[in-house]
C-alpha cells in the first residue's frame, strides 16, 4: 500500500497516515485471535468445497452436496467477514457529500436550451410536429393490436359447458356410471362422456339416500333433478374455481379447501358459510332403463365463479 | 502488473481517477444496511441456480407418461412440464440442490426485500433526495412477487395448478375486461389452449428478471450518486458520510457476506425439504388436496380471499363478484399505491423539503413509526388469515370462529397498533438518557450486609471512545516500525 508517488488525484492534499493512527488499527482487541478464527473458518470453508467435490462425484447424494457446499460458502464467507470486520482498518474515514442539484443558473440555461431550441423548431415545422404526433399516436394504438392475437374472445364460452341432454355421467377413466355404483354417503367425480377431465365439465356426483324414489330435495322446483337418490352439482366452486372436493355426510357439506366456503347439499348446495356467494349450480340428472345415470339437461346458469357478462 | 495493465485500461478509458474515488468511497457501517444485501445476494443466487434449472425444464403442458427413478409416479400420465421438473430433481446430478436453492433463494429474496423495505420506511430513508429510490425499489418488490408467482406455477404440480386456477378466476372477476384478459392470456376458457406455462416460463426466465435486474442496476446506481445514508452520531453530519471505505473494507465484508448468504440458502437445501411436487403428484383441474397454501409472499392476498364476506353484486344484466374483486384487485392494488405515494403524501404533510442523508430514529417520528406498524400489522394479520383452516385444526376450534376473528382481527388490530406504537415512540421520546450507551453498575454488598450499586467508568482502552473521522489517507507512512505490532485500540462505532 506504501505508494509516496502517486498522485493526488482528486482528493487535494491528505495527510499520510503513520501505522499508529488510531484509525488504522484492526478493530480486533487481539488480532492475533481474530486471525486465527478467520483463518480456521477460512480453511473450513475450503474443506467445505473440497467435500462438495467428493460429493459429486463419489457420494452422488443432493443432501451431502447441498450440505458441504454450504459449509464452504458459509465457512469461507465467516472468514472473509471476519477478516474484513476485525482485522482492517474501520476508520472511522469520512467523505464529504456535495450537492449534486446544478446551479440556478445552470438550470436556467437548461430549460432555456428546451424552450428555446424545441420552440424554434416545432413552429417553424408545426406541420412536422403535428405529423410525427399523429405517426405516434397511430403507432401506440396499433401496437396494442397484436395483443388480439393471444387468445380468442371469450364469447359465450363462459356460459356453456359439454352437458345436455342425454349426456351419459362417466368416471375420469371413462366407465358409465351406473345406479349401484355408489353407496348413501358415497361421491364421485363424473364427466360427460367424452369430455373425460374437461375443467368446465366436472360435476361432482353425490349418493344422498336410496331406494326407487326420488330424493326430496328441499330446493325449490328441483324435486326431479335427482334420481333414486342421487344429486349432481357442478364441481366448481362459484368463488375462485377451485374444486370442491371434500365432502361431510354427517353435516351434509360440501367443502372447498380453497378458500373454506362451504355448501350445504340439503338444501340445494347454498353456500352457508365463507367467500363464495352463489350455490352451486345442479345438474338435472336421471336413470336409465339400461341402469345408468344420464342428464336430463344442461346446466341452467353459467358454471363457476363469477364474472362481468354473467347476468 | 497491476500497474501496467492499469496504464493500459486508463489510456483508452480514463479510469484511475474516478477508480481511485471509487476505491475511497465510504460506507457507513450498521446491521440494517445488510438487509438490502441479503436482497441482492440472494438474486444472485436466484440468477445462477435459475439459469441451471432452465436447461432441463420443458415449458409443455403436453401428456407424456412418466418413466423416471422417482418409482411412485413410473407410469403415470403426466404433462411434460411436471416430467421434467421431477426429472431434474431425480435423475440430474446436483438437480435438486439446484432447484432446493432457487426456491429458498426465492423466498429468502422476498422476505429480504420486505425487511429492507420496512428499515427504509421506518429510518425516514426514503425522504427527498432518494425519493426515486423509493419507487425503483417498490416496482422491484412488485415484479419479485409477480415472478415468485410465475416460477411456484411452472413445475404444473397440484398445489401450484391450482394457484394458477385461482389467479385465473381473479382475473375473470375485473368488471368489463376481466374475462377478456384471461382469455388472452390463457389463450380461452381455463385451463386455456395449453399456452399458459409457455408463457409464464418466458414471462418469469426473461422479461421480469430482465425488468428487476435493470432496475437493480439503477438501484444501486442512485445508491453510488446518491450515497448512503447514514445515523447521527459523532462527527456525522448531513454533509458527510462516516464509515470505512470500499476498498478494502467493504469489499471484503461484502464478499463474505455473499458467501454465507449462498453458504445458508446451500444449508437450508440440504436440510429442509421445499416444494416436495413429487408427493403433490399431477395437477388436474378436478383434484384438489387438503390445506392447499401458497407460497408465503402470496399468503397476505390468500388471506385477503378468505376473510373476505360473500357479498357479489349481480345487476343490469352484469355480475360482479366483489368478494373476489375487492381483496385480490382493488386491495393489492391500494396498498402497492400507498407505497407508492408516501415519500410525496409524508412531503406534503410534513411540509419538509430539506434533504435529508441522516436517518430518524423510529421513535423520534411517532405518526410514520404507527403508519408502518399498522401496516406491517395488517399484513402479518391477513396473512395469518390465509391458515385459517390450518389453525382450526390445529387449535380444535370451529372454522367459523377462527374465520370471525380475522374478519374483525384484520381491520381493527392495524388501528389499534397504530396508537399503540404512536404512544410508545412519545414515551421512548420522554424518557430519559434512552438512546445513551449504558455502563456497567456493579452490586456491592458491605460488610453489614448492605447492598450498594456502584455504577463504572468507562476504562480505558474499552473502546468506548469515539475517534475523529479523518479522509481515508492516500498512503500510509511506515516509519514507527515499533509500533507495527502494537496493541491495538478498540473502538465501538455507532
Amino acid at each position: 500500500m506504501s505508494d509516496g508517488s502517486a498522485p493526488r488525484d482528486g482528493h487535494g492534499a491528505l495527510p499520510p497516515a503513520a501505522l499508529d493512527d488510531p484509525r488504522l488499527q484492526p478493530y480486533a482487541r487481539h488480532p492475533e485471535r481474530a486471525q486465527l478464527v478467520s483463518g480456521l473458518a477460512m480453511f473450513i470453508g475450503f474443506l467445505g468445497f473440497l467435500g462438495f467435490g467428493i460429493a459429486f462425484w463419489v457420494a452422488d447424494s443432493p443432501q451431502w452436496e447441498a450440505a458441504t457446499l454450504g459449509i464452504g460458502f458459509a465457512a469461507t464467507g465467516f472468514g472473509v467477514t471476519a477478516w474484513g470486520k476485525y482485522l482492517m482498518p474501520q476508520g472511522p474515514f469520512v467523505e464529504e457529500r456535495h450537492a449534486f442539484h446544478s446551479t440556478e443558473e445552470e438550470r436556467a440555461a437548461m430549460t432555456a436550451a428546451v424552450v428555446e431550441r424545441g420552440g424554434m423548431v416545432v413552429k417553424r415545422r408545426k406541420v412536422l410536429g403535428g405529423l410525427f404526433a399523429l405517426a405516434s399516436a397511430a403507432m401506440g394504438v396499433v401496437l396494442i393490436f397484436p395483443l388480439r392475437s393471444l387468445g380468442p374472445k371469450p364469447g359465450r364460452t363462459l356460459f356453456k359447458t359439454n352437458w345436455k341432454k342425454g349426456s351419459q355421467l362417466v368416471a375420469i377413466s371413462g366407465r358409465p356410471v351406473t345406479v349401484d355404483d355408489l353407496d348413501v354417503g358415497g361421491v364421485l367425480t363424473v364427466f360427460p362422456k367424452g369430455f373425460e377431465g374437461t375443467s368446465p365439465d366436472q360435476v361432482i356426483l353425490l349418493r344422498l339416500g336410496s331406494g326407487p324414489d326420488p330424493f326430496p330435495l328441499s330446493a325449490p322446483g328441483r324435486t326431479s333433478w335427482g334420481a333414486a337418490g342421487y344429486v349432481a352439482y357442478s364441481k366448481m366452486c362459484t368463488h375462485l374455481g377451485c374444486p370442491v372436493g371434500l365432502y361431510q355426510e354427517q353435516t351434509q357439506q360440501l367443502v372447498c379447501p380453497c378458500h373454506q366456503s362451504i355448501f350445504n347439499v340439503d338444501a340445494g348446495a347454498v353456500p352457508e358459510f365463507g367467500p363464495a356467494a352463489r350455490p352451486l349450480p345442479q345438474l338435472p340428472i336421471t336413470v336409465n332403463r339400461a341402469g345408468y345415470l344420464v342428464a336430463t339437461a344442461g346446466f341452467d346458469q353459467p358454471v363457476g365463479p363469477g364474472f362481468w357478462e354473467r347476468p | 502488473m497491476i500497474d501496467s495493465s492499469l496504464r493500459w485500461v486508463d489510456d483508452r478509458l480514463g479510469v484511475a481517477k474516478s477508480g481511485r474515488t471509487f476505491l475511497d468511497k465510504i460506507f457507513p457501517d450498521h446491521w440494517s444496511f445488510l438487509l438490502g444485501e441479503i436482497a441482492l445476494y440472494s438474486f444472485i443466487v436466484l440468477l445462477a441456480t435459475g439459469v441451471f434449472l432452465s436447461f432441463y425444464y420443458v415449458p409443455s403442458a403436453h401428456e407424456i407418461i412418466y418413466h423416471g427413478s422417482y418409482r411412485p409416479l413410473d407410469g403415470q400420465h403426466v404433462s411434460e412440464a411436471y416430467a421434467t421438473t421431477v426429472g431434474l430433481s431425480f435423475d440430474v446430478k446436483s438437480g435438486l440442490l439446484m432447484r432446493q436453492a432457487h426456491h429458498w433463494a426465492a423466498d429468502i429474496f422476498l422476505g429480504a426485500i420486505a425487511v429492507h423495505m420496512a428499515r427504509i420506511f421506518f429510518t425516514g430513508a426514503f425522504r427527498k433526495p432518494r425519493e426515486f429510490n423509493w419507487l425503483v425499489g417498490v416496482t422491484m418488490l412488485l415484479l419479485a412477487i409477480v415472478n415468485g408467482f410465475l416460477g411456484y406455477s411452472l413445475p404444473d404440480d397440484l398445489v401450484s395448478g391450482t394457484g394458477i386456477r385461482i389467479a385465473y378466476s381473479i382475473i375473470e372477476s375485473i368488471p368489463l375486461v376481466g374475462s377478456y384478459i384471461a382469455f388472452f392470456l390463457f389463450g380461452g376458457n381455463y385451463p386455456g389452449s395449453g399456452v399458459i406455462l409457455e408463457r409464464f416460463f418466458l414471462l418469469h426466465i426473461l422479461v421480469v428478471p430482465a425488468l428487476i435486474a435493470g432496475l437493480l442496476a439503477a438501484h444501486l446506481g442512485l445508491l453510488v450518486k446518491q450515497k448512503h445514508t447514514q445515523f447521527g452520531g459523532k462527527g456525522r453530519t448531513e454533509d458527510n458520510v462516516v464509515g470505512s471505505p470500499m476498498f478494502p473494507v467493504f469489499m471484503a465484508k461484502t464478499t463474505g457476506f455473499f458467501f454465507m448468504i449462498t453458504g445458508g440458502i446451500a444449508l437450508l437445501s440440504a436440510f429442509f425439504q421445499i416444494n416436495p411436487i413429487w408427493q403433490f403428484g399431477q395437477y388436474q383441474p378436478y383434484l384438489i388436496t387438503y390445506a392447499v397454501q401458497p407460497d408465503w409472499y402470496m399468503g397476505w392476498l390468500d388471506g385477503a380471499l378468505r376473510i373476505m364476506p360473500s357479498w357479489e353484486f349481480v345487476g343490469f344484466g352484469h355480475t360482479l363478484p366483489l368478494m373476489v374483486f375487492l381483496p385480490a384487485v382493488v386491495f393489492p392494488g391500494l396498498v402497492f399505491n400507498i407505497f407508492f405515494i408516501w415519500p410525496f403524501l409524508e412531503e406534503r404533510y410534513t411540509k419538509d423539503h430539506a434533504y435529508h442523508n441522516l436517518l430518524d430514529r423510529p421513535r423520534d417520528r411517532p405518526k410514520r413509526t404507527g403508519a408502518g406498524v399498522s401496516m406491517v400489522t395488517l399484513m402479518f394479520m391477513v396473512f395469518f388469515a390465509s391458515s385459517t383452516d390450518v389453525m382450526a385444526n390445529y387449535l380444535n376450534l370451529p372454522l367459523k370462529a377462527v374465520l370471525w376473528f380475522f374478519r374483525i382481527a384484520v381491520p381493527l388490530a392495524p388501528i389499534v397498533a397504530y396508537f399503540v406504537a404512536v404512544k410508545i415512540c412519545q414515551e421512548m421520546r420522554a424518557a430519559e438518557g434512552i438512546g445513551k450507551r449504558k455502563r456497567a453498575v456493579i452490586i456491592e454488598r458491605t460488610a453489614g450486609g448492605e447492598y450498594v450499586s456502584v455504577s463504572t467508568e468507562p476504562h480505558p482502552g474499552d473502546g468506548h471512545e469515539e475517534v475523529e473521522a479523518e479522509p481515508v489517507p492516500t498512503f500510509i507512512d511506515l516509519t514507527p516500525p515499533e509500533l507495527a505490532t502494537g496493541p491495538g485500540v478498540r473502538r465501538v462505532m455507532r
